[in-house]
This record gives C-alpha cells, sequence and structure tokens, in this order.
C-alpha cells in the first residue's frame, strides 16, 4: 500500500502509458459498438491518440532520442489524410442510400 | 505532492473523463464536443512530456482541423432539427467484456513490466528545430511519402465528395 501511494505521487512512464491504455481501450468500443460511421471516426481518433502518447512518453522517458515525436508527427499526418477520406465516403454514402448506419450498408453500388 | 504530478492528474482526468463522455454519449454532438477536451487533453499530457511542437501541432490539426471535419460530416449526415440525432449502440455486452478486458490486459503489462527509462535524458527546451532537422536528414523518405499522401488524400477527398453530373 505505501508502496502504490509512492507510486501514484511520482508520475513517470508507466502513468502515461496506463491513460494512454484506457484511451486506445474506449477507442475499441466505440469501433466496436457504436452504428454511426462517425461516431467509429472518432473511435478511431481515440485510437490514434493514445498511440500518439505511447510514442512521445517512450521518446521522452526511454528512448533518449526525439524519435518517437517525429513518428508522432507521422501519426498525426495520417490521420488527418484518414479522416477527410473516410468523411468524403461517410457523405458519398449518405447521399446514395440517405443513412450513415455501418449495419444497413452492405454494398458498394445502388 | 509537486506541480508537475497535479497537473498530469489533472489532465489525465480529464482525458479518459471526455474519451469515456465520447464513447458512451447517446448524442453524437455532445460525443464531438468531448473528443475537443479529450484532444485538449492530450495535448496537455504532450506538453509535460517535453513535447512542445507536438502539443502546438495537436492543437492545430487535431482541433482545429480534424474536429470540425468531423462536426461537419455530423452536420451533413444528420437531420439535426429532428430527434434523428441520436445513435444506438450493438453488441454492447461482448464489446464491454473484449474492451475491459484490453484495458485489463494493457495496464497490467504497462504496471508489471520493467521498462527501460533513461533519466538522464534531458530533451532540448525547444524540440521544433531538432525535429525539423531530423525530418529533412534521416526520416527525408517517409517526409517525403507523406506529402505525396496528403496530395493523394486532398485529390481523393475531392473527387469522392464532389457531387456527380448528371446524364
Amino acid at each position: 500500500m505505501q508502496d502504490f501511494l509512492h507510486w501514484l505521487q511520482h508520475p513517470g512512464l508507466t502513468h502515461f502509458l496506463i491513460v494512454s491504455g484506457i484511451m486506445f481501450s474506449l477507442g475499441v468500443f466505440a469501433v466496436l459498438t457504436r452504428r454511426n460511421a462517425i461516431m467509429v471516426l472518432m473511435g478511431i481518433e481515440l485510437i490514434l491518440n493514445a498511440a500518439n502518447i505511447n510514442f512521445i512518453a517512450f521518446s521522452r522517458y526511454s528512448a533518449g532520442t526525439l524519435d518517437g515525436q517525429v513518428i508522432a508527427i507521422f501519426v498525426i499526418i495520417l490521420a488527418a489524410a484518414e479522416a477527410a477520406i473516410a468523411l468524403a465516403i461517410v457523405l458519398n454514402i449518405y447521399q446514395n442510400f440517405n443513412t450513415v448506419n455501418v449495419d444497413e450498408l452492405s454494398r458498394l453500388r445502388d | 505532492m509537486d506541480f508537475f504530478t497535479i497537473i498530469f492528474y489533472v489532465f489525465a482526468v480529464i482525458a479518459i473523463a471526455s474519451a469515456a463522455i465520447v464513447v458512451f454519449s447517446r448524442n453524437i454532438v455532445h460525443a464531438a464536443f468531448a473528443l475537443l477536451f479529450a484532444f485538449f487533453a492530450a495535448a496537455g499530457l504532450y506538453v509535460l512530456l517535453m513535447a512542445d511542437f507536438l502539443a502546438i501541432t495537436q492543437l492545430l490539426i487535431y482541433v482545429g482541423g480534424i474536429l470540425v471535419l468531423l462536426l461537419f460530416g455530423v452536420m451533413l449526415t444528420n437531420r439535426v432539427i429532428s430527434v434523428d440525432i441520436k445513435t444506438g449502440t450493438i453488441q454492447t455486452l461482448p464489446a464491454v467484456l473484449l474492451s475491459a478486458a484490453l484495458a485489463g490486459m494493457l495496464t497490467g503489462m504497462f504496471w508489471s513490466t520493467d521498462w527501460k527509462v533513461t533519466p538522464d535524458f534531458i530533451p532540448p527546451e525547444a524540440t521544433a528545430s531538432k525535429l525539423g532537422e531530423m525530418l529533412l536528414t534521416s526520416y527525408v523518405l517517409p517526409f517525403e511519402i507523406a506529402s505525396v499522401v496528403l496530395l493523394v488524400a486532398l485529390i481523393g477527398a475531392a473527387m469522392i465528395a464532389r457531387r456527380e453530373k448528371k446524364g
């Protein structure tokens, strides 16, 4: 117990990793349960953010270099590209099928 | 209980609570705005990890770009006036079990592993110049590929979202 309190009072690598792990699990939950395609996208953004926290935490505490931060920049770039493309697809689906419910979308053409 | 500890717990609680609101809220607009706070808290955590450039990038790209895109998506694909804005969930029980197991396993793994820590490493005061140097030396190929990816995404999104000409 005394050890645990001491651990709580000195945030280090493990604390950041646990925060990112919880965020990752919440994102997975959103991807698994949500029916709205945009909510699924939000879950994916949470997952990417959790991965970024992990990269930067390891870069700060473990690696001794800034390589993790460079990787995090690439993750942000890919997240931006992914969000733009995915929303364009979702808008197109909405125009054609009038729904964004991922359960009802099982065809690629009208 | 020093300043770093207090700030860390404030940002960690905001991040996890907002992420939980994003995931569990029935109203998609509430979820989108909770995502804003989750991104802000993540930027705060980056500052604590001495990644100043990435914190600003996070604010500019996630909060300023991706979140606005998502809100556009919400408003263009839902009948905002009517009650259709609520979104349901499916397969809740298996998903709860799976994500809880995932969170437990990840936390246990992070907790029990003896991570290699280099305590004497002090990151540079301002990381932007160092990051720019690395992007144009050891990471120049991924950097160029990323620029091509962004160009393709730009053109592709415009092509996909464009309304088709009739006839």
